[in-house]
């Protein structure tokens, strides 16, 4: 990544890079004396840890969940460092318990949470709008439009988190984190004293009932002091132009409203909670109609309507899922009878080439996941699936993921499920969970314990890459290095399954297939808790390149058995033009070696560089 | 106040194609110039060998990152069904350019679609601006088929609003050090592709 800004030299003049938004939260939280930050990796949220972490004098951790992460963060800014915890928007489901307990303790150094949502879904199972969750948990909220702004606004937030004892959560969306602006360099706050002393103060940091009270009635006060201090911050900004159109928007869809009525008036809002409410009423007199522009969910528009104030269009106007784009904001204010929009955006053109071959995210050739999919597919079980790459095990030609629905999830539900399901019913209606490492160290450690504990008969399958890898390849405890690459103790996986009090595990090597069925269908069979690892590094990470396999015309019979392998480096020739046969063909750029295709190939077509390789049909 | 009105290159490709290096280089040659820049793109789920996409608008002042269907000035494209696929974003006359490469998707791979033949057939009939170039020949000349991006745009460079010389120094100073030769013959083998612009 060669485009992180490295902290440079001080006294030139202004300085300025193009950065995506995470980066520049980086940036902000080196240049604002951040001394601890924590995350679990999670799209769109991963990249400001890995950018901070090449700054110096800041400590940064992947912690091995969202939760952890927000409690060791809470932790470092009670200690009187100005701390940072990242997470993506569903993260903060994880991490929900001690967001509440961080809003109720405050803070002694600043505490800034990043909550980065996605609406669209890009790489998501949800699409929450996690500004609810500051009004939820009566905590100052702050959204950036741009990576300019969010360097600004991560700097204002300390500011703010100090000043009123609470922690800010900064909300972004996967187009305020993921796209890049202009952003201007500063330098970082300099001496910082070292922390020597943690101090007793119980009614603060002591949560029990009587302390809790107190600390109750102080936060009411602290929203009321914060919605005060927000009708002059600067963070919320008015621009009057046209008066017969106001505009009220928030983050990115601020840009694109911009866009989509240059000429009218905006009441920008930066701190989005507490609102402040003589601003907006202003706001409203300045102007013939007010409309408020947001993705996902009512948030502004409802707290502003809560207030007396007329709106005259909302969510009647634009979508509640989904993201938005000038176009979208134009043909929806255009609609609403609002003068001055761009007429440059209103087209919708329809596309003009036909249908096109759908091309939806896929295991990566030599893929260690697709061995065990094979294997799943052809014993038709139901799989209870997990977060990360291998959910992509649920789409075609493997389709052998049947559920999934948060990080964990799939051992626990698939314990739920063996606890009522007939103990008569069918193999292939008995419940095999898959997860791979990083998420179970996630979350998936307790919910095994659950299996283990309360016995139940499911076959949990342990995906280990040695990597967190559909974010990346984030390091985890696993991989025996940390974030800073320093050497790190690494988990072992079949000892912990062991002392959580699972009895049978069993280890396999996913490229090979008959050996992966055979396990697979033992433990299946077996009527108690069975774990089975399949071990192999992830091929991207790692940059494991392996040489190509081919096919021999002259074997190949055109079945299309392979093709079940779901590898983008097989496809079908054209027809043959002896015999008619359309035959297998391997891109040799894109083949990585692993062999599966010519494991189910039944008549032996396909063979690998070595003399060896070929392997047996079945 | 000079008035220079916002321009808009959508990229699109397969995961792995270099559409980030590509945005990369064109955003920094257009802060180069002075010109206000947003870009964005989408990492996680969707770059496993899925489509892929970069935004890229630069001009006095950008306030979106994200560029509206029909608007595009310049749709560049790595392959030819992602070229396909992104066409109607074009503004009235914008330009095209694609290489005609071929990436089989997961679904063609599995038996389960046709990848098009008639792709190039397509598209000439959607559209009348555009330049399709075999851009992978073009790198492997080069010295690598890894650079038909930079190929790509080289092969645009006059028809973009800054110079081919900025694109240049961008380039030199952000592909690894043993790949600098390489990916300027790549963007010159490129500019030697008149017919884009």
């Amino acid at each position: 990544m060669a485009k992180t800004a490295a902290p440079e030299r001080p006294g030139a003049e202004r300085r300025v890079e193009i950065m995506s938004g995470n980066e520049a939260i980086a940036r902000a939280a080196w240049e604002a004396g951040v001394r601890f930050a924590s995350a679990y990796p999670g799209t769109p949220s991963t990249e400001i840890l890995e950018a901070l972490s090449r700054y110096d004098d800041v400590y940064c951790e992947w912690s091995p969940n969202e939760k952890v992460a927000m409690e060791a963060a809470t932790g470092a800014a009670m200690a009187g460092a100005r701390a940072l915890v990242c997470m993506k928007h569903v993260g903060l489901n994880v991490a929900a318990d001690p967001f509440f307990s961080a809003s109720s303790v405050g803070v002694k150094g600043g505490l800034v949470i990043v909550s980065a949502d996605d609406p669209a879904m890009h790489s998501s199972q949800g699409e929450q709008d996690n500004r609810q969750y500051a009004r939820f948990a009566k905590m100052p909220l702050v959204e950036p439009a741009e990576a300019g702004e969010a360097r600004e606004y991560v700097k204002a937030a300390y500011e703010l988190s100090e000043r009123f004892d609470t922690p800010v959560l900064l909300r972004t969306t996967t187009r305020t984190s993921h796209s890049q602006g202009i952003v201007e360099l500063g330098d970082r706050v300099a001496d910082l004293p070292p922390i020597t002393a943690l101090d007793r103060d119980p009614a603060k940091y002591l949560m029990m009932p009587h302390n809790a009270r107190g600390r109750h009635v102080f936060v009411e006060q602290r929203l009321l002091d914060v919605a005060a201090y927000a009708e002059t911050s600067e963070l919320n900004r008015v621009e009057l132009g046209d008066p017969r159109v106001g505009i009220v928007a928030s983050g990115a869809a601020y840009g694109y409203a911009r866009e989509a009525v240059p000429g009218a008036s905006f009441l920008k809002l930066g701190l989005t909670y507490p609102l402040p409410r003589k601003l907006i009423a202003d706001f409203r007199t300045r102007v013939e109609k007010l409309y408020v522009v947001e993705e996902l969910d009512p948030f502004l528009e409802e707290l502003i309507r809560l207030m007396g104030i007329e709106v005259d269009g909302g969510k009647d106007l634009v979508p509640l899922c989904g993201e938005f784009d000038p176009g979208l904001v134009a043909r929806a204010l255009s609609a609403a009878g609002a003068p001055g929009v761009d007429a440059g955006l209103l087209e919708l053109r329809e596309p003009a080439t036909g249908e096109l071959p759908d091309r939806p995210p896929t295991l990566c050739p030599g893929c260690s996941h697709r061995g065990v999919f094979v294997a799943l597919r052809k014993m038709k079980a139901f799989v209870s699936g997990d977060i990360g790459c291998y959910t992509l095990g649920g789409l075609p030609p493997f389709e052998a993921v049947h559920s999934c629905t948060c990080m964990g999830a799939g051992i626990s539900m698939a314990h739920g499920m063996a606890k009522v399901v007939d103990e008569a019913a069918d193999a292939r209606n008995r419940a095999v969970a898959v997860i791979g490492d990083s998420t179970f160290f996630h979350s998936g450690i307790t919910s095994l314990l659950d299996v283990a504990y309360n016995q139940s008969d499911v076959l949990t399958i342990i995906l280990d890459n040695r990597t967190t890898a559909m974010t990346g390849g984030q390091q985890n405890p696993g991989s025996g290095t940390s974030l800073a690459g320093q050497p790190a103790p690494e988990v072992d996986i079949p000892g912990l399954c062991r002392a959580l009090g699972i009895n049978r595990v069993a280890e396999v090597d996913p490229f090979d297939l008959e050996q992966t069925e055979r396990v697979l269908r033992e433990e299946l069979a077996a009527r108690e808790p069975s774990v089975v690892i399949a071990k192999s590094p992830c091929v991207l990470q790692f940059k494991i390149r392996r040489p190509a396999w081919r096919v021999d015309p002259d074997l190949c019979s055109g079945c299309k058995v392979c093709l079940r392998a779901g590898c983008t480096a097989l496809s079908l020739a054209n027809e043959d033009e002896d015999d008619g046969t359309r035959r297998v063909e391997i891109a040799a750029d894109v083949c990585n070696g692993c062999g599966v295709c010519a494991q189910m190939c039944k008549v032996g077509a396909i063979s690998g560089p070595e003399a060896g390789d070929r392997k047996d049909a079945r | 106040m000079s008035t220079r009105p916002t321009f808009n290159i959508l990229i699109s490709g397969v995961g792995g194609q270099g559409v980030v290096l590509a945005s990369y280089v064109l955003s920094q040659a257009a802060l180069a110039e002075s010109y206000d820049v947003k870009q964005s793109e989408v990492h996680g789920m969707a770059q496993r060998g899925g489509s892929v996409t970069g935004h890229l608008r630069f001009g006095d002042r950008v306030y979106s990152s994200l560029i509206t269907p029909g608007t595009v000035d310049v749709l560049l494209s790595f392959e030819s069904v992602e070229a396909a696929r992104y066409v109607h974003w074009l503004r009235p006359g914008g330009l095209l350019a694609y290489n005609t490469v071929r990436v089989n998707s997961s679904t063609v791979s599995a038996g389960l679609a046709e990848y098009p033949e008639d792709i190039d057939a397509r598209i000439a009939a959607a559209w009348d601006n555009v330049c399709a170039l075999d851009a992978n020949a073009l790198a492997a000349q080069a010295g690598t088929v890894k650079a038909a991006n930079v190929v790509m745009l080289g092969a645009v460079a006059s028809a973009l609003p800054f110079s081919a010389e900025a694109m240049e120094t961008v380039i030199r100073r952000s592909v690894p050090p043993k790949t600098v030769d390489v990916n300027l013959e790549a963007f010159r083998l490129g500019r030697a592709v008149n017919a884009c612009g």
